[in-house]
């Protein structure tokens, strides 16, 4: 009976290793598509799908809400206020010579050697740590995330009330023609 | 699965978005890239947080998505006055600070 419950627990592994790396490898090669492509609104819908497959990510972390909220504010919110300020500042929409610095070698250098520094320090720290995130223990329920933001958290989350306000404000302040 | 592979990805995806803010001259594309990045500071939270099993993790990446939110309409705005100043966003050609 135990040996049908780890090999239970082996296929399970499989499987979530399976869709985990499917997702990453979708992610990444969308960010790296954007961060490459010659064409702004591409460049928008490429970070659509890196931000649903991030999104992705938080469901195998256990993090609905996390994931809910990804959604919400950066597909439905975000992107669409990137989106208009392409519209906004571009005349022509399509194929561009000038997105580009001239020397990217510089900008891959740092972002090369800052990956190794990273990975490096990960594998150092974090070899082999195991984390159980799909298990029931681990999924945190949304109404504890409730609790601990209107009673922990509260503070801070008052400032980022402000801190929106603030900046709703300041963005007309800054973008109002006068 | 391992820790790792979470923080793996939200490395990979990190240095990507330095390297988007490094080499493009489009200010919109550049706030993109700053987005990337901060996507990936926020895998980094929750996976910290299902680690040690508390929820603070998850509220702080809520945090950073909410002031995301902000930065994005501040530097947005300040885009389009720049375009409205000088008719382009190149950001290396905003250089009026330059000493």
């Amino acid at each position: 009976m135990s040996q049908l419950a780890m090999l239970a627990a082996e296929t399970q592994e499989i499987a979530t290793n399976f869709f985990f790396y499917t997702i990453a490898i979708v992610s990444v090669l969308s960010a790296l598509k954007m961060v490459t492509t010659d064409n702004v609104v591409h460049s928008a819908l490429w970070l659509l799908i890196v931000l649903a497959s991030v999104a992705a990510v938080y469901v195998f972390l256990g993090a609905e809400f996390a994931a809910a909220t990804q959604i919400l504010v950066y597909i439905g919110a975000i992107l669409v206020l990137l989106l208009f300020g392409v519209m906004l500042t571009r005349a022509q929409i399509g194929h561009e010579d000038d997105l580009n610095h001239p020397q990217p070698m510089q900008g891959l250098m740092v972002a090369v050697i800052l990956f190794a520094t990273m990975v490096y320090a990960l594998a150092d720290a974090f070899g082999t740590t195991r984390l159980d995130a799909l298990s029931e223990q681990r999924v945190e329920r949304t109404d504890a995330v409730a609790d601990a933001i209107f009673s922990t958290y509260i503070v801070p989350f008052e400032a980022i009330s402000v801190l929106l306000l603030a900046a709703l404000i300041g963005a007309i302040v800054v973008a109002r023609r006068d | 699965m391992l820790l790792n592979q979470f923080l793996g990805l939200a490395a990979i995806l990190f240095c990507i978005g330095v390297y988007g803010v490094l080499t493009r001259r489009n200010g919109v594309m550049v706030l993109m890239s700053i987005e990337l990045i901060l996507n990936a500071v926020n895998i980094n939270l929750v996976a910290f947080g299902a680690y040690q099993g508390d929820v603070g993790g998850q509220v702080f990446a809520l945090f950073v998505i909410a002031v995301a939110a902000a930065e994005v309409g501040v530097g947005l705005a300040i885009v389009l006055l720049i375009y409205r100043n000088r008719r382009s966003i190149d950001v290396s050609e905003a250089d009026l600070l330059q000493g």
